[in-house]
This record gives structure tokens, C-alpha cells and sequence, in this order.
């Protein structure tokens, strides 16, 4: 089998794996898998500015906020029906990205992560000083009378596996037919050497710029599934906590391969659900974790089987 | 209360937020201008400072001040010996490398955290200060019989506020003259210039990092944002300029927290952070970086 191939039906065969799995979980893990398809999708973007790109953003919460807030106050304040309020939430985190980018990617290294940082910052206390609107810490429902897209119940548990499949999926072939192209190619060889890539001619920050764009918008979509899907948005989405995540989840699953994000995502929401029902000190748990990571398995997960052997991965 | 006396108010309680903020932010920025590392779990070791503080005075019988002594020296030697251990475990075994140590502070950060929840719980306790009187403050205003003074209602600190004011001041001239004076400082600031030498000196790093958390015990430990953003206006690595960001930081702070909120003083700050590390990021005071 060619190495084409391979990755398709890698690819392709995980998608089909969720698609079926649906039939024959019970509902608890139901459950768990459509939230970990929506957060993995949230971890894709992300993986494609930091994994690909390398460049280490901690303030995707901004974009998964945009997105989430996007939706869920067009819903709320502008009577919107869920698609076009879906639309307006990624379109909001198209904008952010864009801003932010604009902005940010005049520095690199560390003033890159503390400027990511401040404007996340910025952005979850805009969220608390509107609280009028925004509900605050506290958040706001979105009931399920207002989740109807279609004729689509989404709090009904299988059409909202379906949504979180759909998402998910749509994510997961961005990203690998994004990093099999020359645009990401590109950005690979930005991460290795940037001043390589200039020299070459190409424009580093333009591309930089998309990379940053794709990713924020990405997380923004994942950010208003999140919120329609399971009817709530709160002001703790905003957090460092949320940009903190998809790092962790990308970095344990593998930076720089596609299917990482959605490794560590399954993997981070089963330790600290498994851990908890012993302990609970879930963010022990996280942390060591962490620090276990740094140490150990810089690569991650996937990154270790692509290391050890399974060079073709994407 | 007239806005002349609200104006005084403000600025005194910015300026109590302003020594607390300069003392964190100094240890920070003594930490990267000398190993060039950023340390995300700095907030936690300013809050373990406090929680050990208050352990060290609550079960130390006696004279209250005498508990407050103790807490004062512990709390800090105790943090000290904590991140020495974090840095030699972790951070030298990844070799200080700038993104890895972001991920393993915040590894650390978390399970600081976690633990202290367990056990100290997530409630604020106070540490008693030996000594907080009420100290009514004058103002005057033009009468007909000439200048009068008189104690508008509210208008008032403590001198436990003023104390920890003349502390940090105390405390930064010292560190500025330990930075400047001495042969520490001086390989201190050697270092800067060479990253491999940072880890033979960082036990006197960690000590001026611990003095501050034990000086900062008693006060709020909700800062978690707020070093950074000194030590990023200063400019990194450059103390002159970080205390100059923390008194700016701190009275705006107060002054707009006051008149406004605290929340919209908030925004404003972390946006100016953010702009001044995008157009001026060697700092307001700091030279540009090799």
C-alpha cells in the first residue's frame, strides 16, 4: 500500500471507527466521546499554529470564546436560529485570530506566548465586565427549544454525537489536507528555520498569518459546537484554563501529527475522569502529568510511534 | 467626601498594591534577566509563601508578633528551598530550555495548586499583623478664617499598610544595592550574559524570590497576572524599570479601580502589557536584548 493510502485509511478508518462506535456505547461514554470529538477539533486548531507552525500560543480561549460567545449571544440577545448563529461565532474567531495575529506575530519566542497570554487575558475579563449581557462566571443556558437546526433536536444525545462526529471529521480532514499541501510544507519549514524559508523567498509572515487565521478559526467553530451542543456558555471557557488545555492535550498526544490532538484529548479526559472517581485531584494528576511530559515524552504519544518506526505518519 | 480626599485614598491604597506588586515583580524579573526563563508557577510560590506564613504563625504560641517574626523568616526560607528542589528536579534536567520550562511551570503550578486546596482549603485566612492601628488622615480646605483642617469620614490607612510600604521600599533598595554593590550582584548580572553560569548562582536568586513571597504573605495573594505585567513594562530583566512599571501599574490600579472598576483597571492594564510587548519590547527602561 502506497504511503497515500495509508494515511487515507488511517484517517478516514478512525472516522468510520467514531461514526459506528455510536451504536454500541453506552450512554455514559456516549456522552463522553461527543464532548472529546468537539474538544479534540478545538485541540486540531491548535495543533495547527503550535505543532505545525511552532509557534506556542497560550490564549486560544480567546478564539474558543469568540466562537462560543459568537453563537451564544446572537442566540440569546438577537433571537438568531443556531446556523447562521454557528456562522457568526466562526466568523468572530476568524476576526479575533485576525486581530490578534496582526498583532502578535510582530514578536517571537516567549513575548509571543505572553502576548497571546494578555489579550486572551484581556478578553476574559471583557467577558466578566459585560457581565450584563454575558452573564459572567455564571454563564447563561441556551435552552434546548433555541437548539433546534432543521428540525435537528441537538440536546437530543444522538443527533448531538452526529454534530460532534460532523465536526470532528470536517476538522480532521482540514488539517491533514492542509499539512500534506505545499502551504503546509511551508509552515513546517517555518518551524525548523524561518530565516531558511525567507531567504527562499517565500513570505514567512503571510503564511504565519493563515496558520494563525486557520487556527483560531477552527477553535472558534469547536468553541460555538460546544456551546449549542451542550447549551451552556460561561465565562470559565475564557479562562487561561482553556488555553492551557488544547496544550496539553496536543502536546501529550504529539505536536506536529494529525491525529495527536485526538489521541491526547481520549486520553487526558479518561485519566482525569478515571482518576477522579478515585481522587479528587484531578489537576494533581494533571499536572504531574505535565511535568511527566516535559521530562519523558517530549513528543508525545503519537509522536513516539512515529519516532519509533511509523516515520510516514502525517 | 469631596474628590480631593477620594483621590488621596485611592493613591495610598494603589501605592500599598504597588509595593507588593514591586516586590513579586523584582523576584520574577531577577529570575529572567538572570536564567531567562519564565517562571508561570511565580504566583503559586507568592501564594505558597503566604499559606506557610500563615501555618508557621498559627501554630507558633505566644505574642503574635512573635509568630508573625517567624512566619516572616520561614515562610520565605521554605519557599526558597522548595523552588531549589523544582529547579534542580525539573528545570535543570531540560536544560532551561524557554518553551519546555513554560510547560513544566505550569505543570508545577497546577500541582501547587491542588495540593494546597487539600490542605489548606480554598479559604482566605489572615495572618495578624503585630500592629495595625487606624490612622485618621487630615485634609484641609480654605475657610473663611484661612486654611482648615479636618478628618473627612473614610479617609484613613493603617500602619500595618504603611509598614509594608517602607518594607518593599526597604527591601528593592536592598536588592538594587545587592545588584549593584556586591560581588553576588555582580556575578548575578555576569550571568545574564552567560546562561550556563545562572545555575551555579541560583540559590541567591531563589533567596531574594523567597524574602519577597514572606513580605507579601499577609496581603492579597489574587495577583496572578499582575507580575508579569511589571516586569514586561519595565523591561525584562532591567529592576530600575520594573519598580517603575509597579508603581505606575499599581497606583492606576487603584485610582481607576476607585473611580471606575476594578475590572475595566484590569483590561486597561493587560492590554497596555500586551501593546508595550508588541511595539517596545525591550521594555519602557530595558535595553534591547542580544
Amino acid at each position: 500500500m502506497s504511503v497515500s493510502a495509508r494515511i487515507l485509511v488511517l484517517h478516514l478508518g478512525l472516522l468510520a471507527l467514531l461514526f459506528v462506535l455510536q451504536f454500541v456505547l453506552p450512554p455514559y461514554h456516549h456522552g463522553n466521546i461527543a464532548r472529546i470529538m468537539v474538544l479534540a477539533s478545538y485541540a486540531i486548531g491548535y495543533n495547527i499554529l503550535f505543532g505545525y507552525t511552532g509557534l506556542l500560543s497560550l490564549g486560544h480561549a480567546l478564539f474558543f470564546a469568540a466562537g462560543m460567545y459568537g453563537m451564544g449571544l446572537t442566540i440569546q440577545h438577537a433571537g438568531f436560529a443556531p446556523a447562521p448563529a454557528i456562522l457568526v461565532g466562526i466568523l468572530a474567531g476568524a476576526a479575533v485570530s485576525a486581530a490578534l495575529a496582526l498583532l502578535a506575530l510582530r514578536t517571537i519566542g516567549v513575548a509571543f506566548m505572553i502576548v497571546t497570554l494578555m489579550f486572551a487575558q484581556a478578553g476574559y475579563l471583557t467577558v466578566l465586565y459585560f457581565g450584563e449581557y454575558t452573564r459572567g462566571d455564571e454563564g447563561f443556558v441556551i435552552q434546548a427549544a433555541q437548539r433546534i437546526v432543521w428540525g435537528i433536536d441537538l440536546s437530543d444525545a444522538t443527533n448531538r454525537y452526529f454534530a460532534a462526529w460532523a465536526l470532528f471529521a470536517v476538522s480532521l480532514i482540514i488539517c491533514l489536507q492542509v499539512v500534506r499541501a505545499p502551504f503546509g510544507r511551508t509552515l513546517v519549514a517555518i518551524r525548523e528555520n524561518e530565516e531558511r524559508v525567507r531567504m527562499l523567498g517565500y513570505d514567512t509572515f503571510a503564511h504565519k498569518l493563515s496558520a494563525m487565521v486557520l487556527s483560531g478559526t477552527i477553535a472558534a467553530a469547536a468553541g460555538a459546537f460546544y456551546g449549542l451542543l451542550f447549551g451552556y456558555a460561561g465565562a470559565s471557557f475564557a479562562s487561561v484554563q482553556y488555553s492551557i488545555l488544547p496544550l496539553l492535550w496536543v502536546l501529550l498526544g504529539g505536536a506536529g501529527t494529525v491525529l495527536g490532538p485526538f489521541v491526547g484529548t481520549v486520553f487526558m479526559f479518561y485519566l482525569i475522569d478515571l482518576s477522579s472517581g478515585i481522587t479528587t485531584a484531578h489537576m494533581l494528576i494533571a499536572g504531574v502529568a505535565l511535568v511527566a511530559l516535559t521530562l519523558f515524552a517530549p513528543q508525545g504519544l503519537v509522536g513516539e510511534i512515529k519516532r519509533r518506526g511509523a516515520k510516514w505518519l502525517p | 467626601m469631596e474628590l480631593g480626599p477620594y483621590i488621596l485614598l485611592a493613591t495610598l491604597e494603589g501605592a500599598v498594591t504597588a509595593a507588593v506588586l514591586a516586590l513579586t515583580a523584582v523576584g520574577l524579573s531577577l529570575v529572567f534577566g538572570v536564567m531567562r526563563v519564565v517562571n508561570i508557577a511565580h504566583g503559586e510560590f507568592f501564594m505558597l509563601g503566604a499559606v506557610i506564613a500563615w501555618y508557621v504563625a498559627h501554630y507558633m504560641g505566644g505574642h503574635p508578633a512573635l509568630g508573625f517574626v517567624a512566619a516572616l523568616v520561614l515562610a520565605p526560607l521554605l519557599v526558597g528551598g522548595l523552588a531549589v528542589a523544582a529547579d534542580m528536579t525539573i528545570l535543570k534536567r531540560i536544560e532551561y530550555d524557554p518553551e519546555r520550562t513554560i510547560v513544566a511551570t505550569i505543570g508545577l503550578l497546577y500541582i501547587i495548586q491542588q495540593l494546597t486546596l487539600m490542605t489548606y482549603g480554598p479559604e482566605a485566612r489572615p495572618v495578624e499583623p503585630p500592629f495595625n492601628e487606624r490612622i485618621a488622615l487630615p485634609w484641609f480646605e480654605f475657610g473663611e478664617d484661612g486654611r482648615d483642617f479636618y478628618y473627612p469620614w473614610g479617609l484613613s490607612t493603617t500602619s500595618y499598610k504603611l509598614a509594608v510600604i517602607g518594607a518593599a521600599a526597604a527591601v528593592l533598595a536592598g536588592v538594587w544595592a545587592m545588584m549593584t554593590r556586591t560581588k553576588v550582584g555582580l556575578l548575578m548580572r555576569a550571568t545574564q550574559a552567560d546562561r550556563e553560569m545562572a545555575l551555579a548562582f541560583g540559590i541567591p536568586v531563589e533567596r531574594v524570590y523567597a524574602i519577597v513571597f514572606g513580605i507579601g504573605a499577609e496581603l492579597d495573594i489574587n495577583h496572578s497576572f499582575l507580575y508579569l505585567f511589571m516586569v514586561i513594562i519595565g523591561g525584562l530583566g532591567s529592576l530600575p524599570g520594573t519598580v517603575v512599571a509597579a508603581i505606575i501599574i499599581g497606583l492606576s490600579d487603584g485610582i481607576i479601580s476607585v473611580f471606575f472598576s476594578p475590572t475595566l483597571a484590569k483590561i486597561l492594564a493587560t492590554l497596555l502589557v500586551g501593546l508595550v510587548l508588541v511595539f517596545r519590547p525591550q521594555g519602557l527602561f530595558g535595553t534591547r536584548a542580544a
